[in-house]
């Protein structure tokens, strides 16, 4: 018996140098540092940061700490073309699925945006922070908090955290939601064709309406709100309510 | 005149939870009559589509003294129940979560179509509630806890908020919008398992594959709506009829009115085929008798009753 055992175990030991190539450890912070094994895969830290937080100028998201399953959807997404970026999209074309899985779990276990407990924060009518406390619900807009979380967190794989996110890529992604409207030719100006939205990756449409039933000046106004809320050293303290 | 008069009539045998919660006189008032029976509300006039719902203030319109912290202070317990209340709320919900909006939006039970309609005269056992006493009710069952007594600091608050909401309703007169506006029973009938598939397609991504919700460290984000986090089998949302009123105007979240009739009660049908806390009210230890006394005749609901080989009402703790 214990003769027969023997030979068994090394020869599955032996299983993973049997293995093709490419299915070999992808190590997801050397796709980080240097790209995937296809060149037109770039290195993420290139436009992502050093630290993954992004690049705020740019409209590069912040992917350090986001859940993982997130980020694999969203490279699914740009794959796909659920999710247009004329940037993102040969990067995540040019990723294998076993890269794709590597670096989104070596994100996923970088730091989490921290937001410090405030004040029960009273926000004005009309102000960023009201849109994202308190909704505008005649027009069926729930407030952001109540998806994305206390303080804009995230919760869950699903809503991913805009704590974090700098305001110019918050407000690319609302009007990625929504597109533009036709524009009809006047006797001086040319007629502007409709641009359909160019991000339709949403669960359930849950997030289409509400940037397209939200106001320029919203858009912009709870896109600094969010981005204002900055990064705190102290941990999020998960032992707190967190107040609406 | 006399429409008025059946309307308060009506509006007496609404109040789910009469009684119940004064201490004094429970335990005559359990035995004596079915005052406590969960009565659901009756049914708001339809909005004319000419007509806007009542509009009540903006929050800019809080005055900055006494009065206002007192209203503040309701909204703030309001939305925060059991972060600020805690003693008094058993499971893990807040006022907030059927009362969209923070109490304004209609079709949610808005407390501007409610504080201006007590006290509720009901004729079935010839007393009268007050909103206070309608509170109370929302404490011990919506909220599976305890309902702090009639004169403290915390129902103050919240008594003070539904009247600032309700600045320029008219007094004893129902407002449309008011309740949950249920929709008609399907034809033919409801159907748990077709409920379960609209669940998993459109509210389990928040509400959670048990019914559990969603939290972010201890604070809930997503409520539950079964098991011991959620409201009780006293509580009016139990009702397969009031939930899919709720559903359909508010759910899924930020698009309402996207389901239909059917696939509201359906869904209704699915979370409240589902355990839950115990009606507080158990009846000598027995669901059947609960059943008979409490459940029978109040709208449709599945306590006491057999779903999958398994009768439904035994509780979670
Ligand atoms: C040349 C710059 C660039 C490089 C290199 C790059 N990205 Fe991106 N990435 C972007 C931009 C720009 C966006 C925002 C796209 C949009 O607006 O939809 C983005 C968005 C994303 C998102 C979506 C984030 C969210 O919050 O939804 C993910 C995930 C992502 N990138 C992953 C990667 C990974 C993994 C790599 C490395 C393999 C990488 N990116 C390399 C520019 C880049
Ligand atoms: C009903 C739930 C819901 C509400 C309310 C909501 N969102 Fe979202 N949001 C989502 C979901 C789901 C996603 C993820 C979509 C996906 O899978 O790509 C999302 C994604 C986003 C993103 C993209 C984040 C990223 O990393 O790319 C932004 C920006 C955003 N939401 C902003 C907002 C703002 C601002 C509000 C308030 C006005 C808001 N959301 C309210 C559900 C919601
Ligand atoms: C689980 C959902 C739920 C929660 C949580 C909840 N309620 Fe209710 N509430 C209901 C239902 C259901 C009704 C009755 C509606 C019906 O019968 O059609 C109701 C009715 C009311 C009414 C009377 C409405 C009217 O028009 O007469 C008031 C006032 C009220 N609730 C206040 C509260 C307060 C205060 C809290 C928090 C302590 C609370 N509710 C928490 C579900 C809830
Ligand atoms: C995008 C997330 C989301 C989806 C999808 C969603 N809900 Fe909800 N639901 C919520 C939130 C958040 C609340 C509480 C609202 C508040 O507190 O302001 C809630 C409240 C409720 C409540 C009352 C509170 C309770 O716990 O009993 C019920 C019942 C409910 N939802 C049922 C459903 C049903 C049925 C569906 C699917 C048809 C659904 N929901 C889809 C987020 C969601």
């Amino acid at each position: 018996m214990r003769k027969l055992i023997t030979p068994l175990l090394s020869g599955l030991l032996l299983l993973p140098a049997l293995l093709p190539l490419s299915a070999q450890a992808v190590d997801g912070s050397d796709i980080m540092q240097k790209g995937g094994a296809n060149p037109a895969a770039m290195p993420c830290i290139t436009c992502h940061g050093t630290d993954g937080k992004g690049m705020a100028a740019a409209g590069f998201p912040r992917l350090a700490g986001l859940p993982e399953a997130y980020i694999a959807k969203q490279l699914a997404d740009f794959k796909a073309g659920r999710r247009e970026n004329a940037v993102m999209q040969p990067i995540a074309q040019s990723l294998t699925p076993e890269e794709v899985a590597a670096v989104a779990k070596a994100y996923a276990e970088l730091p989490k945006v921290n937001i410090k407990p405030g004040p029960v924060e009273r926000p004005q009518p009309g102000s960023g922070a009201w849109i994202a406390l308190r909704g505008a619900w005649e027009r069926n807009i729930p407030e952001c908090t109540l998806c994305h979380g206390p303080a804009g967190v995230g919760v869950g794989d699903t809503f991913p955290p805009l704590a974090g996110q700098s305001a110019l890529y918050i407000e690319n992604q609302l009007k990625a939601w929504r597109g533009t409207k036709a524009v009809a030719a006047t006797r001086k100006t040319k007629a502007v064709a409709a641009v359909p939205p160019s991000r339709r990756n949403d669960p359930n449409g849950l997030m289409a309406h509400i940037a397209v039933d939200l106001s320029e000046a919203e858009i912009k106004a709870v896109s600094d709100y969010f981005a204002g809320l900055g990064e705190s050293k102290e941990a999020f303290d998960e032992s707190q309510h967190r107040l609406r | 005149m006399k429409n008025a008069k059946i309307l308060a009539a009506l509006l007496g045998s609404i109040c789910l939870f009469a009684g119940i919660a004064q201490a004094a006189d429970t335990a005559n008032t359990l035995r004596n009559s079915r005052l406590d029976d969960q009565t659901q509300l009756p049914k708001a006039p339809a909005k004319p589509v000419s007509q806007q719902y009542f509009q009540p203030p903006a929050d800019t319109d809080i005055p900055n003294n006494a009065f206002g912290e007192l209203v503040r202070r309701g909204q703030d317990l309001f939305m925060n129940t059991k972060a600020l209340a805690p003693e008094y709320v058993g499971n893990e919900m807040n006022c907030v979560n059927c009362h969209i909006d923070r109490g304004r939006k209609a079709n949610s039970a808005p407390l501007w179509a409610a504080y201006p309609m007590y006290p509720a005269y009901r004729k079935k056992n010839n007393k009268v509630n007050t909103y206070v006493e309608r509170m109370q009710g929302c404490f011990q069952f919506s909220m599976n806890g305890k309902p702090p007594a009639a004169d403290s600091e915390i129902l103050t608050a919240l008594t003070t908020y539904a009247y600032w909401l309700s600045t320029g309703a008219p007094t004893g007169k129902a407002l449309p919008g008011r309740g949950f506006d249920e929709p008609p029973p399907p034809k033919g009938g409801y159907d748990i398992a077709r409920g379960k598939a609209v669940y998993e397609k459109q509210c389990q991504l928040c509400h959670g594959e048990n019914g559990e919700g969603k939290k972010v460290g201890v604070t809930s984000v997503f409520p539950a709506l079964w098991g011991k986090d959620s409201y009780n089998w006293g509580a009016g949302m139990h009702r397969i009829n009031t939930a899919a009123g709720f559903i359909q105007h508010n759910m899924p979240l930020g698009r309402g009115e996207t389901l239909s009739d059917q696939e509201a009660w359906d869904v209704a049908a699915y979370i409240n085929s589902h355990e839950r806390p115990q009606d507080p009210r158990l009846v000598n230890g027995s669901i059947d008798e609960t059943r008979k006394r409490y459940h029978a005749d109040d709208g449709v609901n599945l306590y006491g009753v057999v779903v999958n080989g398994k009768k439904l009402g035994q509780g979670v703790q």
